[in-house]
C-alpha cells in the first residue's frame, strides 16, 4: 500500500502531547495498512465527515458479541481498511499485565490485524482496532488456544465488567473489587457472549465512594464500596497535618500557590453534614451523621481511614443520554456485604432478580434505568422484594398521585352504585 | 493444527473469560494487597503507596493517546522489562503506570521515560488536567459528529502544562464523545466535548427497503418525528418514512437503527461544550455536565475554537475557584449566571432545557444575581 499525503494530519505531529499520527506512521513501516488508516482519516479531515459505512454484522461462531463490524465507504482508495472490524478482548481485573502477556497479544495482532489498538475501550476491554473478516476465526483460535484468553461483550448482552484497582494498590477499597469483577465475569460468560437481553447491561465495581471507574454514571449495576461503622482516626497524624508536616490530600496540591493547611477551612467546613469538630487538638466525628463522602479521608489519608465493617452500596440504572436523557444509578441496597467466602451469593441473587424482571418487562433497546423510570421505583422495589426506605429518595414526592393498590383500601374497589344512589341522590 | 474453515467447530474453545488478575500483579502488589496504609504523590505523576508491612511501591504514571500501536506497547514493555520486572498496568483514563518496589529505582525509570521523546509524558495525578477519556471519532466510528483523537491531541497540546503540574483548585476531568451515544460517557465530566449533529436525517428511499425495518426506524425516534410515508423509486411506489424536521432533536438514534437515514454533515456537525459534571461523591453528590456552548464548528486538524473555549473556561476557573472546588461546585457556588458572565460566554436559549424533565432546571425562586445579562 502506498503512502498518502496527509498535510492536515501532519499538523498533529507537533506539540508536547503524544501524537497518534506519528505513532501510526511508525507502525505503518511494518503494517502498511496503517497508511490507509492515515489516508482515510486525512480524507475525513478534508471532508469533515466519517468514511465508515454503517455497521456490519460479523463475529466468531457461537458468540453474539465481542466483534464490531466496520467497512470503509471508500475501499477502492484505501484497500487496507476495506474491512476494519474491532475486536474486544476481555481485560484482566484492574488492567495489570505482564510484559510476556502483552507482547504475546501484540504478536497476535501483528499477525491477524492492523497493529493499532485502544488501551483501553470505555467499557474496559482491550480494543484491537481493524481486521478483515477472514482473520477473525484464526485470531480467535490463537487467542483461545495459545493465550487462554477470550473476547469481551458487545450488543444486547452483559458488557465486559470493569473495576478500579481496589485493594491491590489503594488503602480505601472497602471490598475486593478485582475478585468480585473476575468472579462475576467468569460466572456470567454465557451472558457476555450470547445476547439475550433487551439491551446492553454493564457492571462496574468501585472500591469506595470516590468511584474511580465512574460506576454511578456508567453502569446499570454499580457496586460502590462503603462502610457502616466509624471512620478510623489516628490522632497523632491529625496533629502532623495540623502542624503542616504532612502534605494535604496525599500531596495532590504540591506546586500550587495555596495558604498553609488549615483543618477548619479544608476539612471541617467542607464536610457536607457538618459532623466534624476539634476538641483541643483532637479531631472528633459524629459518625451517625456521616454520609461517607470521602472528602476528609481524601484530604488526610494518613490520619483517617474508612471503618472496618465494610461492604458496598448497590445502585441500579445509570446510562448516557440516548434516549430519555442521562441517568445516574439509583441507590437500591444501602449496604451489602461483598465477600468471596460465599461466592458473592447475595450480589448474584440480586443481579438475577433484576434481570428476571427486566427481561420480562423491558422493551427492545431499553436500559434497565429507563425501565425503572417507566414502571416506577415503587414497583421496582416491590419486584425486588426490598422494603422502601427514605434512603431511596432525595426527598418525598410532592404530587399526590399515589397508585394505591386495591388490597390497601378497606373493602376493596368493588362497589354497588345502586346502593350508593340510595344514600346519595344525583 | 489451527483454525480449519472446513470444520469450524472442530477443537473450538469458548467461554474462557479473562486471565486471572493475580498472575499479572507485581510481587510487591500481590504481597501487600489489602494491606495498604496510605499514599502520597511525591511529585506530579509519581506516587508512593505504603503498606502496613513496611513495603512501599512507587508508581510512575504516563499519559498516552489511547489510540496506540503495537510498536508503542512493545516499547512500554521494554520499559517495564528494564525497570519493573516485567509488570505494568493501565488506568481507566488511558494512562500507563510503571511500578517499582524501592525509591532508588524511580530515578532511572523516570530518566528512561523522559529519554523517549514525548511518548510518555509523566503526570496525570492530583490537582491537574487528567488524561481525557475519549471515543473513536473519524478513526473508526460510523456515527460520529466529530473526530476524537484529533481534538483531544489539540486540547492537550494546549493544556499540557496542567497535565504535568498540580496547581489547579481540583482535578479537571476532560472527556470527549464524538456523538450523542456517548461511548465516552462524558455526561459527568468537568469539561465535556460532545460531537453534535444539526441537520435532520436524509431519507435514502432507494435503499431503505433493503436495509431497514421500518417499524424499528419509526419507533427509534423519542419525539415521534419519524412517520410512515410512501415514496417513489424508479416509478414504483414503495413504503418508506418521512421526518418532521421541526421535531428533530438530532440525536441520531434513527440512523443507529436505519442506515438509510444518514444525518452527518460537514457544516451541520460540530462540538458542544458541557461543564460541571463529576462522578465522585466527595463533598457533593455526583452531577451531570451542563451545556454552556451549544456549538463550535469542526475545524480540523486543530479545532482552534474548541481549544480556545476549553482554555478560557479553565483559566477563569483557576482564578476564581476555591481549593478543592470542582468546576461544577464552583459554578454552583457563584451561580450559573455568574459562570456565563465571568467566562464571557454568551447565554442562549440552547442552554435552557426543553426536553423531558426540563422543568427541574428552570428557576422557580426570586433568588438570583444581577449580571450583565439583565439589561
Amino acid at each position: 500500500m502506498p503512502k498518502h499525503d496527509t498535510p492536515l494530519l501532519d499538523e498533529l505531529e507537533s506539540g508536547p502531547w503524544p501524537s497518534f499520527v506519528s505513532d501510526l506512521k511508525r507502525q505503518a513501516e511494518t503494517k502498511p495498512e496503517c497508511w490507509d488508516i492515515l489516508g482515510q482519516l486525512e480524507l475525513s479531515y478534508k471532508d469533515k465527515i466519517t468514511h465508515w459505512k454503517h455497521g456490519g454484522i460479523v463475529g466468531v461462531f457461537g458468540y453474539g458479541g465481542g466483534i464490531v463490524g466496520r467497512y470503509s465507504d471508500v475501499p477502492a482508495q484505501f484497500p487496507g481498511v476495506e474491512h476494519f472490524h474491532t475486536v474486544r478482548v476481555n481485560q484482566p481485573s484492574s488492567k495489570y499485565y505482564t510484559t510476556e502477556n502483552l507482547r504475546a497479544i501484540m504478536d497476535l495482532w501483528e499477525k491477524h490485524g492492523s497493529g493499532m489498538t485502544n488501551m483501553h475501550g470505555s467499557t474496559g476491554d482491550m480494543i484491537l482496532l481493524g481486521t478483515r473478516t477472514e482473520n477473525l476465526e484464526p485470531f480467535f483460535w490463537d487467542l483461545t488456544h495459545k493465550l487462554d484468553q477470550d473476547l469481551g461483550g458487545s450488543g444486547s448482552n452483559l458488557r465486559t465488567p470493569a473495576c478500579c484497582l481496589g485493594q491491590s494498590r489503594c488503602e480505601w477499597a472497602c471490598y475486593d473489587t478485582q475478585e468480585a469483577c473476575h468472579h462475576l465475569t467468569m460466572h456470567y460468560q454465557d451472558e457476555i457472549h450470547r445476547p439475550a437481553f433487551p439491551y446492553k447491561f454493564k457492571f462496574k465495581f468501585s472500591g469506595c465512594p470516590n468511584d474511580c471507574v465512574a460506576s454511578i454514571a456508567r453502569s446499570d449495576l454499580a457496586v460502590i464500596g462503603t462502610w457502616r461503622d466509624d471512620i478510623r482516626i489516628d490522632q497523632a497524624s491529625v496533629k502532623e497535618y495540623v502542624a503542616g508536616n504532612i502534605p494535604a490530600n496525599g500531596g495532590a496540591y504540591k506546586g500550587g500557590d495555596w495558604p498553609a493547611f488549615d483543618i477548619k477551612d479544608e476539612v471541617l467546613d467542607l464536610c457536607p453534614t457538618d459532623c466534624m469538630w476539634m476538641e483541643g487538638d483532637e479531631l472528633k466525628i459524629d459518625n451517625s451523621e456521616c454520609t461517607r463522602c470521602m472528602h476528609c479521608i481524601n484530604v488526610m489519608p494518613r490520619a483517617l481511614r474508612p471503618g472496618t465493617d465494610m461492604g458496598a452500596s448497590i445502585c441500579v440504572g445509570a446510562k448516557a443520554p440516548i434516549l430519555d436523557g442521562a441517568q445516574f444509578a439509583t441507590l437500591v441496597v444501602p449496604f451489602m456485604k461483598i465477600s468471596k467466602d460465599n461466592d458473592f451469593e447475595e450480589l448474584i441473587d440480586f443481579i438475577e432478580q433484576v434481570w428476571d424482571w427486566w427481561m420480562e418487562v423491558g422493551k427492545n433497546r431499553e436500559r434497565v434505568g429507563e425501565t425503572m423510570q417507566r414502571i416506577g421505583l415503587p414497583t421496582f422495589l416491590s419486584v425486588m422484594e426490598i422494603e422502601p426506605l427514605p434512603q431511596h429518595v432525595k426527598e418525598p414526592r410532592s404530587n399526590p398521585y399515589v397508585f394505591w393498590k386495591e388490597e390497601e383500601v378497606p373493602g376493596g374497589w368493588e362497589r354497588d352504585v345502586a346502593e350508593f344512589r340510595k344514600r346519595n341522590a344525583m | 493444527m489451527g483454525y480449519d474453515p472446513n470444520n469450524p467447530m472442530e477443537g473450538r474453545i469458548t467461554d474462557l473469560g479473562p486471565p486471572k488478575y493475580e498472575k499479572f500483579l507485581p510481587p510487591v502488589i500481590k504481597n501487600n494487597k489489602g494491606k495498604w496504609l496510605y499514599h502520597e504523590i511525591q511529585e506530579p505523576g509519581i506516587m508512593v503507596h505504603v503498606s502496613e508491612t513496611g513495603d512501599e511501591v512507587y508508581t510512575v504514571r504516563a499519559g498516552s493517546a489511547r489510540l496506540i500501536s503495537i510498536e508503542l506497547i512493545r516499547e512500554m514493555c521494554d520499559v517495564a522489562d528494564a525497570h519493573c520486572d516485567g509488570y505494568l498496568r493501565f488506568t481507566t483514563r488511558n494512562n500507563v503506570e510503571f511500578m517499582v518496589d524501592s525509591k532508588d529505582k524511580v530515578g532511572p525509570l523516570v530518566e528512561d521515560l523522559k529519554s523517549r521523546g514525548n511518548k510518555f509524558p509523566i503526570g496525570g495525578t492530583g490537582a491537574c488536567v487528567t488524561n481525557p477519556v475519549h471515543t473513536q471519532g473519524w478513526v473508526h466510528c460510523h456515527t460520529p459528529a466529530t473526530d476524537a483523537s484529533g481534538p483531544v491531541k489539540a486540547v492537550m497540546d494546549d493544556l499540557f502544562e496542567y497535565f504535568g503540574t498540580m496547581t489547579l483548585p481540583a482535578q479537571v476531568r476532560i472527556a470527549l464523545a464524538c456523538c450523542l451515544n456517548m461511548c465516552g460517557a462524558v455526561h459527568a465530566s468537568d469539561i465535556a466535548l460532545l460531537g453534535v449533529h444539526r441537520k435532520p436525517p436524509m431519507i435514502d428511499h432507494s435503499r431503505i427497503s433493503g436495509v431497514c425495518e421500518l417499524p424499528l426506524a419509526i419507533a427509534s425516534c423519542p419525539l415521534g418525528a419519524v412517520k410512515p410515508a410512501k415514496a417513489e423509486v424508479n416509478g414504483e411506489e414503495i413504503k418508506s418514512v418521512k421526518v418532521n424536521a421541526e421535531r428533530c432533536m438530532f440525536c441520531g438514534n434513527c440512523y443507529t437503527m436505519c442506515p438509510a437515514m444518514p444525518l452527518a454533515d460537514p457544516d451541520g456537525d460540530g462540538i458542544a461544550i458541557l461543564v460541571g459534571g463529576k462522578v465522585s461523591n466527595s463533598r457533593s453528590a455526583p452531577t451531570f455536565s451542563k451545556m454552556v456552548i451549544p456549538f463550535l464548528p469542526n475545524t480540523p486538524p486543530r479545532w482552534p475554537e474548541t481549544v480556545d473555549a476549553v482554555r478560557n473556561i479553565l483559566e477563569v476557573y483557576i482564578k476564581d475557584a476555591k481549593k478543592y472546588e470542582r468546576i461544577g461546585e464552583w459554578a454552583e457556588r457563584i451561580g450559573w449566571e455568574k459562570f456565563f458572565e465571568k467566562c464571557n460566554i454568551p447565554f442562549t436559549d440552547k442552554s435552557i432545557d426543553d426536553y423531558r424533565l426540563a422543568y427541574d432546571t428552570w428557576r422557580t425562586s426570586t433568588q438570583f444575581k444581577y449580571t450583565s445579562h439583565i439589561k
